[in-house]
């Protein structure tokens, strides 16, 4: 029989209670079990990035986590991020450079692009193509999505 | 897919952590940064019937410097290392190797432990201990051992490591006054494990002197080869004859042949990313 476990963790600022399978992953859990499905399933290997989400503070790969190891956690998903400011500007470039097309690579595209942006990175393109290199994206070709971070950064160093 | 069932345990303590594995009936597997084993979870390529998350034994995590050596607990992760403040001064090849390990979302989870146990060929960690003359610290219920690299890692995903012992610690060398570091990968995409790299430490870079050279993602396991470094030592780190003889030591590596790459290619990128890292120690 499967196990499950009670896990107490905040999500997007709300507490959480629920008992979960030892076996269901966190992205899982926050779509199937909290309805929060703007992080996306792809590879389900931790290679594609689609389900990068920040977990105390840090992007990580959903997919690649239990939901029982996220007890106690702080987990913010795109769903998170829109409800404060903090990616306004990053969705606002994207959005100008035209650096989503189907969009299934976004939420995790802007939850990496956001840790560099927030860490101080520089408008560096091989830098940030490196920092990004764990999230897939099918359509743009990445130049765009670069050209939205550097947008970001230099928007920031003007004011 | 989706994992198959098992049983969870998350022991807070090192003592409760090996009691688990030492019961055979358990069929308990350790996890640490689950980076590897999640996904051979999801592959169905594992599946054991316990998990031992051992993400909340404290004791294993943390970097302790006693001056000539630096001991890195078994679950202390990438992002921490990266964190450290004295990575370059003390460990300078690691902080040169630390960028190419995987993505920075993985290096938020994966463990230094958690890859060393694993050995996989292509991965960066078990050449780096290698090139590094680190000792592995292994502990199960009835004791600890320490074994040095070049006797733990045996072959495709095989160490030294019994089922019933975890690694807990590596100790590794300082840099010394003086000593170069090196680190080239190749990969199809940055982040990606290496169709082959070599990581590399000398006491002088020209002429090279007591060079250390592990190469990656060649092999079943990381290799050292003594013909190689021989070859090299002594003379100047672009000289082409040097090279072509110290690259003949090939001959006596059983180079992987996968869809990623043919034995003939990696041997060709191994001797590529010999002839980059040396112009660049």
């Amino acid at each position: 029989m499967t196990q499950t476990q009670s896990i107490q963790l905040t999500v997007n600022g709300e507490p959480v209670n629920a008992s979960v399978p030892v076996r269901m992953n966190l992205v899982d859990f926050l779509r199937q079990e909290l309805g929060l499905t703007g992080s996306h399933v792809g590879c389900e290997h931790g290679v594609c990035g689609a389900c990068t989400i920040e977990v105390d503070g840090a992007p990580i790969r959903g997919c690649l986590m239990l939901a029982v190891q996220a007890n106690g956690a702080t987990v913010t998903t795109v769903e998170g991020l829109a409800d404060t400011d903090r990616a306004d500007a990053l969705k606002a470039a994207f959005r100008d450079r035209n650096a989503l097309q189907c969009g299934f690579c976004t939420p995790g595209m802007l939850t990496s692009a956001l840790s560099y942006v927030e860490s101080g990175g520089p408008a560096d393109r091989t830098a940030i193509r490196e920092h990004i290199s764990g999230n897939y994206c099918r359509c743009t070709g990445y130049q765009a999505i670069v050209d939205a971070i550097c947008d970001v950064i230099g928007k920031e160093a003007k004011s | 897919m989706k994992a198959p069932d098992f049983r969870y345990e998350r022991p807070e303590s090192l003592s409760a952590a090996l009691a688990l594995l030492a019961d055979e009936a358990n069929g308990a597997q350790p996890l640490a940064g689950g980076q590897s084993l999640m996904p051979m979870l999801n592959f169905r390529v594992a599946a054991p019937e316990m998990l031992v998350d051992l993400s909340g034994v404290a004791e294993l995590r943390g970097i302790s410097d006693s001056g000539d050596s630096i001991r890195i607990g078994a679950m202390t992760r990438y992002r921490d290392l990266a964190e450290w403040s004295d990575l370059e001064a003390k460990l300078p090849l690691v902080a040169l190797a630390l960028p190419h390990i995987a993505h920075h979302a993985i290096r938020n989870r994966g463990t230094i432990g958690g890859s060393i146990s694993l050995a996989d060929p292509a991965a960066e960690m078990p050449a780096l201990m290698m090139a590094l003359d680190a000792e592995i610290t292994l502990t199960s219920a009835d004791g600890e051992r320490t074994v040095p690299a070049s006797e733990f890692f045996l072959g495709f995903y095989e160490t030294a490591r019994e089922e019933n012992e975890l690694v807990t610690s590596v100790r590794v060398p300082a840099a010394t006054s003086g000593q170069r570091s090196a680190f080239y990968e190749l990969a199809p995409r940055h982040g990606d494990y290496a169709m082959a790299g070599v990581a590399m430490v000398a006491d002088a870079a020209s002429p090279i002197t007591n060079l250390r050279a592990a190469f990656f993602g060649i092999a079943g396991q990381p290799i050292r080869l003594s013909v190689l470094e021989a070859a090299l030592n002594g003379k100047a780190p672009d000289d082409e004859a040097a090279i072509t003889v110290a690259t003949a030591a090939f001959d006596e590596v059983d180079f992987i042949d996968d869809l990623k790459a043919s034995a003939a290619t990696r041997r060709h990128l191994a001797g590529v990313v010999l002839k980059r890292a040396l112009a660049e120690l």
